[in-house]
């Protein structure tokens, strides 16, 4: 075992985040401003509330989970890609470090950084709007889960990616559609047949039903379901990491 | 010095294969002994298979079949114990640029499961003369002192066995000198050495042991002293004064070789000295009316005999 390893990996990755702590920070408060003065007072004025809550108030667990999705996809995959692409990443393949212990350093700090971002957004938004919160510990427990589930799928792109082009391919073309169709600015309910029906396919509409939930103690999915759906997404995002450096793909010749 | 007491071998390989997914085999089957405390240097042209070899044992590529040991541990079964022995200084310079010479030295360090300890990287990086430089980000230093932070890292966690790839690849001259001082310096501090170059040089004057490789295939192995004695071979080039048409007679006997258009005489034989000597062989000359102007002998350098075994340069 080789905890220290781990450590190391963790620490280095979030002293990179660190070097840039301003604009790490500055951007999510800055893009969450103006999500609210666009969707919370220009357009949510003139919204009726849903399912009695108001929409700007509506917006804020779908927004928080927007950020965390991507940022965790893009932290994780930037994580590893880096030394891929630099080829300092021979010293990770000749270190004494489990597949789990490395896994465990990006992927830890890439979650790490979604969650603090995550925290980062929700304060935010409080300026802005008196939101619920019905369920604080499910929520921050919903938020960890999503945040550790995506950012493992982030480390499987960011192994996959064989150029900086292919590592946004992903993300922009299948993640940011299935975000903005999951309901991040709207309840599926409110949907026309069939679509409310797709949308069940869609695996984001579980995290942000969740999510949801946890503010306003209302979930356009049962939680139970939610769960699941984001456990099996973990479980297969592990098993895709434990196979890839298992065979080597993409890392050992 | 390791030919007295051949230790035990500190690395193990038997039949170590590696054909890529493409077919092409980078490294036929390869048997390798690499003993305590020596250094070796594997020499081969480029694309010989030196750092194909070097990745099969640090971990960077999969074997094809075949084993190896590092002090008796596999180093598949037994991975953790056998990379915690090895330290690796690949050729490319790859670096976190925005990391100081510090930062990167004590994560090294730390990714090897090691406990920290200050005053040991310290000591490296002095021995390193890269101290003054522990705060500089690595993207500002000159590419001599970034192939000394590679060396760094390869050795921040202690290894007992450390692989430098192309250490003097891009190094002038001057920086190649102080680099194989270290690399003896790194031996007398009982590190075992396996370094791979295609400068012929570097391999003579550090190596204990030699191994040449080509087109996949170790050829052969051996200590450098022994290499050169077995193979090595003194030529005389004698400069006459007036050209002769061809050779007399009564020289037939000897292993003589007319050039240059009737002025050269080229004399070739074993430098263990068996044969004729210098003195006897101009007097026989002498005495078959040829006169000697000039004379320059030379010796067969490592460069002959790898150009012998391998083949002439593609």
């Amino acid at each position: 075992m080789n905890p220290g390893g781990a450590l190391a990996i963790y620490r280095f990755e979030m002293s990179r985040w660190f070097r840039t702590l301003t604009q790490s920070l500055l951007a999510p408060v800055i893009s969450t401003t103006l999500y609210f003065v666009v969707f919370g007072s220009a357009i949510g004025s003139r919204m009726t509330a849903i399912d009695g809550v108001s929409y700007a108030a509506f917006i804020v667990p779908g927004l928080t989970m927007l950020s965390i999705l991507t940022e965790s996809v893009g932290n994780a995959s930037f994580g590893i890609h880096m030394p891929k692409w630099s080829g300092t990443i021979y010293e990770l393949l000749s270190a004494p470090v489990a597949w789990w212990e490395a896994t465990a350093g990006y992927v830890g700090a890439a979650a790490t950084k979604s969650v603090l971002l995550g925290a980062i957004i929700l304060l935010t938004a409080r300026l802005f709007v008196a939101y619920p919160l019905a369920h604080p510990l499910m929520m921050a427990g919903f938020m960890v889960l999503t945040a550790v589930t995506f950012s493992l799928f982030g480390f499987v792109i960011g192994v996959w990616a064989e150029g900086w082009e292919r590592l946004q391919i992903v993300p922009t073309l299948i993640l940011t559609p299935l975000t903005f169709l999951g309901g991040s600015f709207y309840s599926i309910s409110m949907l026309p047949q069939p679509w409310r029906e797709v949308s069940l396919f869609n695996p984001v509409v579980y995290l942000i039903s969740a999510f949801r939930w946890a503010f306003f103690d209302r979930a356009d999915v049962s939680v139970a379901a939610s769960l699941a759906a984001t456990a099996g997404f973990m479980a297969a995002s592990l098993i895709l990491i434990w196979r890839i450096f298992a065979t080597g793909y993409k890392l050992k010749p | 010095m390791s030919d007295a007491t051949p230790a035990a071998p500190i690395l193990s390989i038997r039949g170590l294969t590696k054909t890529y997914a493409g077919g092409f085999q980078a490294l036929e089957p390869t048997d390798l002994d690499i003993r305590a405390g020596e250094i070796f240097a594997l020499l081969g042209p480029n694309g010989a298979g030196k750092t194909t070899l070097i990745g099969l044992i640090c971990g960077l590529v999969r074997p094809s079949a075949g084993t190896v040991s590092v002090a008796g541990f596999d180093h598949v079964r037994a991975y953790r114990q056998t990379r915690s022995l090895i330290g690796l200084a690949p050729q490319e310079l790859s670096t976190d640029a925005f990391e100081s010479v510090w930062a990167t030295v004590r994560f090294s360090r730390a990714l090897f499961g090691k406990p920290r300890d200050d005053a040991y990287l310290r000591r490296l990086l002095e021995d390193l003369a890269l101290w003054e430089k522990r705060d500089s980000p690595i993207m500002a230093l000159s590419g001599g002192m970034k192939r000394r932070v590679m060396i760094a890292k390869a050795l921040a966690h202690e290894p007992r066995l450390l692989f430098l790839d192309e250490p003097s690849a891009g190094v002038d001259v001057e920086l190649r000198r102080e680099m194989w001082a270290l690399v003896r310096r790194l031996r007398q501090s009982g590190v075992t050495i396996v370094l791979t170059t295609h400068y012929i040089e570097e391999a003579e004057d550090l190596a204990d042991r030699v191994g040449v490789i080509a087109r996949g295939r170790l050829i052969l192995v051996d200590d450098k002293a022994a290499l050169m004695r077995r193979m090595g071979q003194r030529e005389i080039s004698l400069e006459l004064a007036a050209p002769v048409a061809a050779l007399p007679q009564d020289l037939a006997d000897l292993p003589l070789e007319l050039t240059g258009e009737g002025r050269r005489l080229v004399y070739a034989f074993d430098s263990r000295g068996e044969g004729a000597s210098v003195s006897a062989l101009i007097r026989r000359l002498s005495d078959s009316g040829l006169e000697v102007r000039d004379l320059e002998t030379r010796e067969t350098s490592l460069e002959d005999i790898f150009v012998g075994l391998v083949g002439a340069p593609r």
